[in-house]
């Protein structure tokens, strides 16, 4: 471990790592890279790589642990053991225990739980490097995986932490920032400015909150920018790949017209449009197609289905009231269900 | 009983009267409910303190012992905080290793008497890298009443203001009470509806959606601060129960801890 520097800012107010106090670090996101899982996610927050899985919704083992009128939510978020530089005890431990629940707890409403009871929606993430923030890193790649299993959400969730240093507010805190640093605020947000994860430890003044929270939230806001991006660029790249590669004329009769024109304001005031893609929906693809990647397939709908998708979810988030948007979510996901559902019964 | 559905009955209830601007036990929204302490009951732990907050009973005790610091920290005394929620305390409680409830209160707990620096650690080191006290702080849960949170935050402070370094049991020196800066206490708000009230009762926990629990020191500033449940809080929300948090410690700390 390296030592306390003497300066986190410089008197250019570079940080260490060359940011300035109102940057996060640099973010890759890559959709979709487990053949397994019915969605995944790889992350990159600065050093820290994470590995997110999304299976479900699937039938609960232990079964008493199975909601009558909903779907439950697991969340396990864990540590590879060389993350770390000194060698961590592999298994669950009480941070893991705390982190895991917090951020159950930030997804789980934005998910549609009631419409899969009886059923469990399983997420893993696996912290394969650590280099502080890897709960913030985690919960972005976990929602990503969500969307990337169709799993019907209200809203992607975008988690980023500020902190204190030098008794500056610095955004997204990095290793040595973090270590030495005087206080850490990790936050998840919802793009509509709901905050659902929301933990503190060191030494701030309720002014100092106030104004930590409003950076971190325009952290929240420049991660979803990117999760969304990552989600649209592998979906098109996807449909790109069906639509040159397809010889099967139905593919491009049925998805890609209605897929370029679906953008956020006609999907909600078309309702023939949304009935559209409700059809798409109801083909009876099943899960397995999403991950497959030759062109010319003959399942690929599935892909182009599953871009539709991708575009419901900017859809609910960019609308902006509440009232009207669930009740506008709840129409729209009613597709999804329908095929969630054939899903569980294909297996 | 099943609970889903009491609480769903209750939700109404309890939804409409925070509408009307009351609570069901009669207090206004950020108004706390009696809190009783009383310190130095377990005459064999070197700190204790019993703490109801209504309904809520818990007992804190303090264990001090030398031990072999960390390697990270060497010149500095250990923490150690768990919390036990014994079937004795409720119907929903089982016996077992702490699950995911448990292990929150506990870590919740711990950071805000790590975080406020509560402890003068640095006067806790006997021989550097060798041998420094260890405080272990153990939190029972007697009877759930509802915020088990802000009593078991409040046991484990006042068991710690009232605690004894026994040097002299292991040939250390004279016994010296423990090397306390600060106070910090927890205070916990619940989101009813969009209705945020202070110190939940049993009730109001079960049919609340988010909790958020603040920890301030002396000074007013914030040393920790957890959401819990499955809820969102808007930025507002979380403003007002900063402020009003910060002011209730800063009561609670005066009535019941400074002497």
């Amino acid at each position: 471990m390296t030592d306390k520097p003497e300066k986190f800012i410089d008197e250019n107010g570079i940080r260490s790592d060359g940011r300035r106090a109102n940057e996060i670090r640099d973010v890759k996101i890559e959709v979709g890279v487990l053949s397994r899982a019915d969605g995944s996610c790889y992350l990159e927050f600065g050093k820290n790589k994470v590995m997110a899985a999304v299976y479900g919704p699937r039938e609960v083992h232990p079964r008493h642990q199975q909601k009558s009128n909903r779907a439950i939510v697991r969340y396990k978020y864990n540590m590879a053991s060389f993350s770390v530089e000194d060698r961590k005890r592999p298994g669950p431990d009480r941070r893991s225990i705390e982190v895991s629940k917090v951020s159950r707890e930030a997804l789980e409403n934005q998910i549609f739980t009631e419409y899969f009871p009886k059923s469990a929606i399983d997420i893993f993430v696996e912290v394969l490097q650590a280099d502080a923030g890897t709960r913030t890193a985690a919960l972005n790649a976990a929602s990503v995986a969500l969307a990337d299993a169709g799993i019907p959400m209200r809203s992607l969730v975008s988690a980023c932490a500020v902190g204190k240093v030098d008794d500056t507010l610095v955004l997204d805190l990095n290793k040595n920032e973090d270590n030495y640093g005087q206080a850490d605020v990790p936050i998840a947000m919802t793009p509509d400015g709901k905050i659902t994860l929301l933990q503190m430890d060191g030494h701030l003044t309720p002014e100092e909150f106030k104004q930590g929270l409003e950076m971190a939230q325009e952290g929240c806001r420049q991660v979803y920018e990117l999760q969304r991006k990552a989600l649209m660029d592998h979906y098109s790249k996807k449909t790109e790949v069906v639509t040159e590669g397809t010889t099967a004329e139905d593919v491009k009769k049925d998805a890609p017209e209605e897929l370029e024109d679906v953008t956020p304001v006609e999907v909600t005031e078309d309702t023939e449009e949304t009935e559209k893609i409700d059809d798409t929906n109801e083909t009876g693809v099943t899960k397995e197609t999403d991950d497959t990647k030759e062109p010319g397939d003959t399942k690929a709908t599935g892909d182009t289905e599953d871009t539709v998708k991708a575009g419901d979810v900017e859809e609910l988030e960019d609308s902006g009231e509440e009232v009207p948007e669930t009740g506008k979510n709840a129409d729209e996901t009613d597709g999804q269900m329908d095929e969630s559902e054939e899903e569980t019964s294909n297996e | 009983m099943n609970k889903d559905i009491v609480s769903i009955i209750q939700k109404d209830q309890l939804y409409n009267l925070m509408l009307k601007g009351e609570r069901a036990d009669g207090r206004a929204f950020d108004e706390t409910r009696e809190i009783k302490i009383e310190t130095g009951i377990i005459e064999k732990a070197e700190g204790s303190a019993r703490v109801e907050i209504g309904n809520t009973k818990i007992i804190a005790g303090v264990k001090i012992s030398p031990g072999t610091p960390f390697p990270d920290t060497p010149d500095v005394g250990v923490i150690i905080t768990s919390l036990e929620l014994i079937p004795l305390a409720s119907p929903e409680f089982e016996s077992g290793p702490p699950r995911e409830k448990a292990v929150e209160l506990a870590r919740v707990t711990d950071r805000g008497i790590r975080e406020s620096g509560a402890i003068d650690l640095k006067k806790m080191c006997i021989i550097e890298g060798e041998k420094v006290w260890m405080i272990f702080i153990d939190i029972h849960v007697l009877d759930d009443g509802g915020n088990i949170m802000d009593a078991a935050a409040l046991g484990s402070i006042a068991a710690l203001l009232t605690a004894t370094i026994p040097a002299e049991r292991y040939g250390l020196g004279e016994d010296a009470p423990l090397p306390m800066r600060d106070i910090p206490v927890s205070v916990t708000a619940v989101d009813i509806g969009g209705g945020i009230v202070f110190d939940p009762s049993l009730e109001e926990e079960m049919v609340a959606n988010t909790k958020l629990t603040v920890i301030s020191n002396q000074e007013g500033a914030i040393a920790g601060m957890q959401k819990s449940g499955n809820g969102s809080l808007s930025t507002d929300q979380i403003n007002h129960i900063v402020e009003v948090a910060c002011k209730k410690a800063q009561d609670i700390r005066e009535k019941f801890l400074e002497i």
